[in-house]
C-alpha cells in the first residue's frame, strides 16, 4: 500500500496581494510529491482554520508579505487552539523583521522563512514536520 | 538607406572574427576556462563572448535610433534629456497615518526630493475603510491609510499642490484618491490647469500581477477609462494612467514578458479610449508608464530603448496618432524591490545603485530609489535619505546625465535592444491573436506564464545556475549584522485607532444627506454606465468615504475572485 502523501495547505492570509512566493512555494512542494492546496489571495484566519481542518492537511503554511504577519498569525494560532487542531504544524514565510522571527516562533509557528529560504529547504522543513508530528501521535 | 557599417565592412569584420577565433582566443580560453558553459541574461537571452558590427549587420541608424527627442525615440522623448532637466526623483512614500506620511514627505523634500509619490496601505489599495473588519492589523503599514477628504488635507498640510506633481500608487479606487486630491488642491486654491501628477489606474495588471483588483476586468477597465477620459478633459498636466510593467515583473515576469504585457495592456487602453469616440491624439500624450529596473544592467538599459522604440511605432502604424507627444513613451522607474535580500542587508544599498543607473541610462523621466531595508518593511527616514542620494550622486557627480543616451551605438546593447525588442513583438503577437490583454487576462495567459518564469528563476537560483550574493553564493551567518538594521518602528495598533476615531469623528460632522444624495447619484450614474468620475468627485468632496464610494461601485459592478492557480 503506497503512503499517503503529504497535505499541505498554502495560504495568504489579509489583504496582500504578493502571490508570487506562495505560488512558487506550493509548486515546490507539489513538485517534491506532497499534495498541496492554495487558498489564493485574502483569505481570513478562520477561513484558513476551515479549510485546514476541512481538508485535513498536515502542515499550514502562511505567506504574507503586508507586514500584518503578526496580527494574523495570532489570530489564527488562536482559532487552531480553539478548534482543537493546534497540533497542525504552522509555518509562516514573507518579509518578517527579525524580531518578529522570534515573536511568531513564541506564539507556536515551527518556523520562519525570510526571503531567500532555497526551496529545497523549505521542502525538507515541512517533512520534518510532518515525521515529527506523526512520531508524536503514534505514541499518543 | 544609412546602414552604419558598410557590407564590405562587415564582412571583412566577420572573417577577422573567425581568425580571431582561431588565433587568439584559444589561448586565452586555455589558460582562463570560462566561467560557465553558457553566459545568459536575467531574462535567459544567451550572451555572446564579444560583440561587433556583425551582430548588427543591416543596422539604419535612423530606422532603430534617430535623434533624441525624434521618432522612433530609442535615444529618449527629449533631445536634450537631463542637460536641461534631470528627472524627477521622485520616493514611493507613506506609512503610518496622514500626519506621519506628511512629515516624511517634508522630510523628503527638505532632502532634495523633487516628486512626490504616496504609498497608501492596502485597506486603501483595496477600497475599505479603516474600520472594515478586513482591514484589522493592517492599517498604515504599507503605506498611509486614507479614509476620506480629511486624511489627503492633512497629508499635503504645508505643501503647495501647485507646485509639487504627487504620484499615486492606486488603481481600482484611483478615481476616489484623485478626487480627493482635487479636492484638497481646489482647497488650497489651486487652479485644475496647476494640479499635476499621476495616478497608476491600471487595472489589468492588477489581475496579471499586483492583485490589488476589486471589480472584474471589464468593468475594472471601464471605471479606469472613465478616469482618463475625465482627466485629459479637465486636468491638462495629469498623468490619468501609469501602464505599469513594476508588478509585473516583481510577480517573476522576465524583462521581456515585462514589456511584452505592459505594451499589450497600452494598446488594450488606447482601443478602449478608440472605441468610445476619442481621438487618439487627444489623451495619447497623456499616458505614461511605469518600468522595474532589475539587476542585469544591460539588460535593463536595452529595455527601456526598446521600450520606447515599440511604442512609437504602434502609436504612429497602429493608431495613427499624428502628434510627436501621442507616440512618446514617457516613463517611471523603480529600481527592483524583489532583487533586494534579506541576508546581508547593507549590500542593497549597492544593488539599488546599479539598477538605478540603468534606469538613468535607459532614459527616465522620473525615479524611485529603493531603500535597503526593504526586505523588512517600509523604509526608515536614515535608509530613505541614502537611497534619495544615491540618485543625487548619479545626477551630479557621475557625468553619466551629461550627455544623451551614452551607450548608443554599443554593439552589444545595440543587439540586445533589437533582441529584447524582437522577443516581446512575439508574446504580442501571441495576445493579439486571443483578442488584446483584456481577454488574455480572462483567459489567464499572462497569469500562467509569470507564474511558470518565477518558479524557473527560483529554480535556477537554488541549484546555482543565478547567483545573488548573500543568498546562494558569499554566504555568511553573521545574523547581527541583520538584527543590527535599525528599522523603522511605530506603533500600528495606535495608528489604526487614531485613524478609526477619525473616520467616525468626520461621519458625525459631516453633512449626512448631501453624502447620501452623492452616493445615491453616483451609484445610479454607474448604473447607467455613465462616466462615473464627476460623482464620484461630488461625493468625496462632501466627505464621503473610499469605502462608501467603493461599495456603491461594487453593488453596481460586483466583485472579483480570482481562481487560486499556482
Amino acid at each position: 500500500m503506497g503512503r499517503k502523501p503529504i497535505k499541505v495547505l498554502v495560504a495568504k492570509i489579509g489583504l496582500d496581494g504578493h502571490d508570487r512566493g506562495a505560488k512558487v512555494i506550493a509548486r515546490a512542494l507539489k513538485d517534491a510529491g506532497m499534495e498541496v492546496v492554495y487558498t489564493g489571495i485574502r483569505q481570513t484566519p478562520e477561513q484558513v482554520v476551515l479549510a485546514a481542518i476541512e481538508e485535513d492537511v498536515d502542515v499550514i503554511g502562511v505567506s504574507i508579505l503586508s507586514g500584518a504577519h503578526v496580527h494574523h498569525v495570532r489570530k489564527l494560532v488562536e482559532l487552531l487552539r480553539q478548534e482543537g487542531a493546534i497540533d497542525i504544524p504552522v509555518v509562516v514565510g514573507g518579509t518578517i523583521p527579525i524580531p518578529d522571527v522570534d515573536t511568531l516562533k513564541q506564539m507556536g509557528v515551527k518556523e520562519v522563512f525570510l526571503p531567500g529560504t532555497s526551496l529545497k529547504y523549505i521542502v525538507d522543513t515541512v517533512r520534518r514536520l510532518y515525521e515529527e508530528r506523526n512520531a508524536i501521535g503514534g505514541y499518543n | 538607406m544609412p546602414h552604419l557599417f558598410k557590407e564590405d565592412t562587415v564582412k571583412e569584420i566577420e572573417e577577422d572574427l573567425k581568425r580571431w577565433e582561431r588565433e587568439t582566443l584559444p589561448k586565452s580560453l586555455e589558460r582562463y576556462p570560462e566561467r560557465m558553459e553558457k553566459f545568459t541574461t536575467l531574462s535567459d537571452v544567451e550572451v555572446d563572448r564579444v560583440y561587433t558590427p556583425a551582430h548588427i549587420k543591416k543596422f539604419d541608424y535612423y530606422e532603430k535610433l534617430g535623434f533624441p527627442g525624434e521618432y522612433p525615440y530609442t535615444r529618449g522623448v527629449h533631445a536634450s534629456m537631463y542637460r536641461g532637466r534631470l528627472w524627477t526623483m521622485r520616493m514611493f512614500s507613506g506609512f503610518g497615518g496622514p500626519e506621519e506620511t506628511n512629515k516624511r514627505l517634508k522630510f523628503l523634500i527638505s532632502h532634495g526630493e523633487t516628486g512626490l509619490s504616496l504609498a497608501f496601505d492596502y485597506p486603501t489599495l483595496v477600497g475599505i475603510d479603516s474600520n472594515d473588519p478586513m482591514a484589522r492589523g493592517e492599517v498604515g503599514i504599507v503605506g498611509v491609510a486614507v479614509d476620506t477628504l480629511k486624511d489627503m488635507e492633512i497629508i499635503f498640510d504645508g505643501i503647495n499642490m501647485g507646485e509639487v506633481t504627487t504620484n499615486m500608487t492606486i488603481n481600482p479606487p484611483a478615481p476616489v484618491l484623485l478626487a480627493m486630491y482635487v479636492g484638497v488642491a481646489e482647497k488650497q486654491g489651486v487652479l485644475y490647469e496647476k494640479i499635476g501628477g499621476t495616478t497608476q489606474n491600471d487595472p489589468l495588471k492588477e489581475f496579471i500581477a499586483q492583485k490589488s483588483y476589486v471589480f472584474p476586468p471589464e468593468p475594472a477597465v471601464k471605471v479606469a477609462m472613465d478616469l482618463i477620459e475625465w482627466s485629459v478633459k479637465k486636468l491638462p498636466k495629469w498623468n490619468p494612467i501609469s501602464i505599469s510593467g513594476y508588478h509585473i515583473r516583481e510577480a517573476g515576469s522576465d524583462a521581456v514578458q515585462e514589456l511584452a504585457f505592459t505594451i499589450a495592456d497600452g494598446i488594450e487602453y488606447v482601443r478602449q479610449l478608440v472605441s468610445r469616440g476619442l481621438g487618439v491624439d487627444s489623451f495619447a500624450h497623456r499616458l505614461s508608464f511605469f518600468w522595474d529596473s532589475h539587476i542585469n544592467f544591460f539588460e535593463e538599459i536595452a529595455k527601456f530603448r526598446a521600450a520606447r522604440r515599440m511604442w512609437a511605432k504602434i502609436m504612429r502604424e497602429w493608431f495613427h496618432a499624428k502628434k510627436d507627444r501621442s507616440l512618446w513613451m514617457r516613463f517611471h522607474t523603480q529600481t527592483a524591490g524583489v532583487s533586494l535580500t534579506a541576508q546581508q542587508p547593507w549590500n542593497n544599498i549597492v544593488r539599488t545603485t546599479i539598477e538605478a543607473l540603468a534606469a538613468v541610462l535607459g532614459g527616465t523621466q522620473s525615479l524611485h530609489t529603493n531603500s535597503f531595508d526593504e526586505p523588512f518593511r517600509v523604509p526608515s527616514e536614515f535608509a530613505a535619505k541614502i537611497a534619495l542620494r544615491t540618485q543625487q550622486i548619479i545626477a551630479y557627480e557621475t557625468g553619466v546625465a551629461d550627455t544623451v543616451d551614452p551607450l548608443a551605438g554599443s554593439y552589444y546593447v545595440e543587439w540586445l535592444t533589437d533582441e529584447i525588442e524582437e522577443r516581446a513583438w512575439k508574446y504580442i503577437d501571441r495576445i493579439e491573436k486571443m483578442g488584446g490583454m483584456l481577454e488574455a487576462v480572462k483567459k489567464g495567459f499572462p497569469q500562467r506564464e509569470i507564474t511558470e518564469t518565477s518558479y524557473k528563476f527560483q529554480k535556477d537560483v537554488d541549484d546555482g545556475r543565478k547567483f545573488i550574493v548573500g543568498v546562494n553564493i558569499f554566504e555568511s551567518e553573521d545574523v547581527d549584522e541583520v538584527r543590527n538594521v535599525p528599522l523603522l518602528d511605530f506603533n500600528q495598533e495606535e495608528i489604526e485607532e487614531r485613524q478609526i476615531e477619525r473616520l467616525k469623528f468626520i461621519k458625525s460632522v459631516r453633512n449626512k444627506e448631501k453624502v447620501e444624495s452623492a452616493l445615491a447619484e453616483l451609484e445610479r450614474a454607474a448604473v447607467r454606465g455613465e462616466n462615473v468620475m464627476p460623482y464620484i468627485l461630488q461625493a468625496a468632496k462632501a466627505y464621503a468615504t473610499l469605502g462608501e464610494i467603493m461599495s456603491a461601485l461594487k453593488r453596481v459592478y460586483g466583485v472579483y475572485v480570482e481562481p487560486p492557480i499556482y
